[in-house]
């Protein structure tokens, strides 16, 4: 643990670091031995067809996966050298810096307001109401939603369009300042455009965040990710620079999906 | 052009359209049983409704009478008014005088069969309502007045034509010397009839004409309000814990089939429960409402619990995910969005166990809220009996005179579960929110 905790350090740049990871649903393997790096301030895209595990994977590293029934994770993941299973972990702390974003967007039944500051509430992120007023305007400046909502805060969050959900999902997800976040197909319900702007978006936010994302569309991971990780039957088939794997894939599982043959 | 896939079994018409029903096979059949489903349904609700409104006609119509009232207008000679001055307003002797103001009225009783007959044509507080109306109007002079007495429910029953004359003149208890007496009042203008507040303000009595649901009414209301706060928050906190947290295991699924298997216990069985424990062993005082508000909260809690528990499964996994993820706890989880989402399908289940526990008669007779109560309960302690229990209790009135009565009790309590389930629906209407 000592010696994983210094290697890491001296890599700054990894952020999570998963080693052997396996997860297996009621003694059904969903993952194995899987062994990748998350680099720090960029947007690492999962990709592989249905079924392949990507997105449980993407679902151990804030845990996310504790609250289904007899689900078991074997291996260590860490983040920032901590390894996040470690019976000393509260999962509450840890999704607190590993934030995420769903497939479809799911703001909770409130105004837009209360659906961002629900987040720096309960982690008691603001003493004063104009703090909290302050979060969750910066919060929507950085979702690119602020313009479209400012005059309407008090409305609720469900009367917005699916890809303004989705963004105010996200903007519930930076209000409480994590430092990872975790995207499972966050386009997949968007419509085309609403899906360049949400692009457009983690672009823009992943300056400060690190970002994992899954994705179905292959042309979103070129897009918008500087690492791909290609994910077949539970297995981790190949990691590396997202240009290397559309180009010059090493694998001929990688190659076939990237072209198209199998997936 | 036609299609050779589709083989009409009729050749087609020429002039009929190729989109027309007959020009695919077993169309017009599928469309003949559709027809007749929706015709079966029709049939089936026209029916329903049919019986729901020759129920509430025929009680409507048997209990329309309770929420009227007969009264007789009696003058009060000067005579008797210079008596009452006599013997000052509080304290004359109002039973003999009320008696004397009957015989003025009809001088030519006699004998003693005769002036009793008369004297029953007034109600049993007759002499309370003499001595009430005179202090109000607090003569100075011996000025004849004229005093409103509540005729006897016999009168009553005869006013409203509940009771038929027989051929001797007699009708119901009233024998024929009485009607005459009734009809020579009717003759002169001195019957009166006028909306029966009694009904409403009075609880139990013996005689019927004075009997009212005050004390019943009050008593449901002690009881369901016992109840509710103890079956509402007993059974969503146990429904809360089972669904949310309890582990799943052998355990606790045991105690969802029983949970299950509780509900459709019959009522009485928890009258016995009640009887033992709340009465028998915790030795709480019979026939209060606190003690049939504990066992009819037994009676509710299954229903609360299964309803509360479907609602809290209805709730999306999504909004759980959302709360998980921006690093909520389990408890921040459950109360701050799955509870709020949950609470109206809660309501309207406490709703439903409300609306059942308030026409529950079986339990409340084991632990004796059966019992004739002339006061109305002013706490929870205080015996009562409940609008249910009431009626029953006038069903097996012998007078006839209670059978108004215990349809218009009837229709309280139908009107009392309507304002329940009006209650229900803007409640949801109000909690209800989309996601």
């Amino acid at each position: 643990m000592q010696n994983e905790t210094e290697k890491s350090t001296e890599k700054t740049a990894i952020k999570i670091q998963a080693k052997n990871v396996g997860v297996s649903y009621s003694g059904m393997v969903a993952l194995k031995d899987v062994q990748i790096d998350i680099t720090e301030r960029k947007v690492t895209a999962l990709i592989g067809p249905s079924g392949c595990g990507k997105t449980t994977f993407l679902r151990t590293m804030n845990r996310m996966n504790d609250i289904i029934e007899g689900c078991e994770v074997t291996g260590e993941i860490l983040l920032d050298g901590e390894d996040i299973y470690d019976t000393q972990v509260d999962p509450v702390v840890l999704r607190r810096r590993v934030g995420m974003v769903f497939q479809k967007p799911n703001p909770f039944p409130k105004s837009i307001f209360d659906n961002v500051a629900y987040g720096p509430k309960i982690h008691g992120l603001a003493d004063k109401k104009d703090e909290l007023e302050y979060i969750v305007e910066k919060s929507l400046k950085r979702a690119g939603l602020f313009d479209e909502v400012k005059d309407r805060l008090n409305a609720p969050g469900t009367s917005l369009s699916g890809g303004q959900q989705q963004r105010l999902c996200i903007a519930r997800a930076i209000a409480v300042s994590p430092e990872v976040i975790l995207m499972d197909e966050p386009c997949s319900a968007l419509d085309p455009i609403a899906t360049a702007r949400i692009e457009e978006l983690i672009d823009e936010i992943k300056e400060r965040y690190t970002i994992v994302m899954v994705t179905h569309s292959m042309q979103q991971a070129a897009r918008v990710s500087q690492q791909t990780a290609f994910f077949h039957l539970g297995e981790l088939v190949e990691q590396g620079e997202t240009e290397t794997i559309f180009t010059n894939p090493r694998d001929p599982r990688t190659e076939a999906y990237v072209t198209g043959r199998i997936g | 052009m036609y299609n050779p896939m589709y083989k009409s079994e009729k050749k087609p018409d020429n002039t009929a359209s190729k989109l027309s029903t007959g020009s695919l096979p077993g169309v017009a059949k599928r469309h003949r049983s559709e027809r007749m489903f929706k015709a079966t349904g029709l049939i089936a609700i026209a029916g329903g409704l049919l019986f729901l409104l020759f129920v509430l006609v025929s009680i409507g119509i048997s209990g329309i009478g309770a929420f009227k009232k007969t009264y007789i207008n009696l003058p009060v000679p000067s005579t008797i008014m210079q008596q009452v001055l006599d013997s000052g307003i509080d304290d004359a002797d109002y039973y003999s005088l009320n008696r004397k103001a009957l015989r003025e009225r009809f001088p030519d009783i006699s004998g003693r069969r005769d002036k009793r007959a008369l004297y029953r044509l007034v109600s049993a507080i007759a002499e309370f309502e003499m001595k009430d109306q005179v202090v109000e109007l607090a003569p100075t002079t011996n000025a004849p007045i004229t005093i409103k007495f509540t005729a006897s429910d016999d009168v009553d029953m005869y006013i409203k034509g509940t009771v038929d004359v027989a051929e001797s003149g007699a009708a119901g208890r009233l024998n024929a010397k009485q009607v005459d007496l009734v009809n020579t009042l009717k003759q002169a203008g001195a019957i009166e009839v006028g909306f029966n507040w009694g009904f409403f303000t009075n609880s139990d009595s013996r005689d019927p004409e004075l009997a009212g649901i005050k004390g019943a009414f009050m008593g449901s209301l002690f009881t369901l309000l016992v109840c509710l706060v103890l079956s509402f928050v007993v059974g969503v906190m146990s429904a809360i814990y089972l669904e949310e947290f309890a582990r799943k295991n052998k355990f606790t699924s045991f105690i969802e089939v029983n949970i299950n298997n509780l509900a459709a216990v019959p009522s009485i069985v928890y009258g016995l429960l009640g009887l033992a424990i709340f009465l028998g062993f915790f030795g709480m005082p019979r026939s209060a409402s606190l003690v049939g508000g504990l066992t009819l909260a037994l009676m509710t809690l299954p229903t609360i619990i299964i309803a509360s528990r479907i609602s809290l499964q209805s709730v999306p996994l999504s909004i759980r995910e959302a709360a998980y993820g921006l690093g909520a706890t389990q408890v921040q989880m459950v109360f701050h969005h799955v509870f709020p989402l949950a609470l109206p399908g809660m309501l309207t289940g406490t709703i439903i166990g409300m609306a059942r526990a308030l026409g529950e008669t079986a339990p409340l007779l084991m632990i004796g809220m059966v019992a004739f109560i002339a006061d109305a309960p002013s706490n929870i302690m205080d015996p009562a009996t409940t609008l249910p229990v009431q009626v029953y209790l006038w069903a097996d009135s012998p007078e006839r005179a209670f059978m108004e009565k215990t349809s218009g009790a009837i229709l309280v309590l139908i009107a009392t579960l309507i304002a329940f389930n009006l209650v229900a629906v803007v409640l949801r209407k109000k909690f209800e929110k989309r996601w």
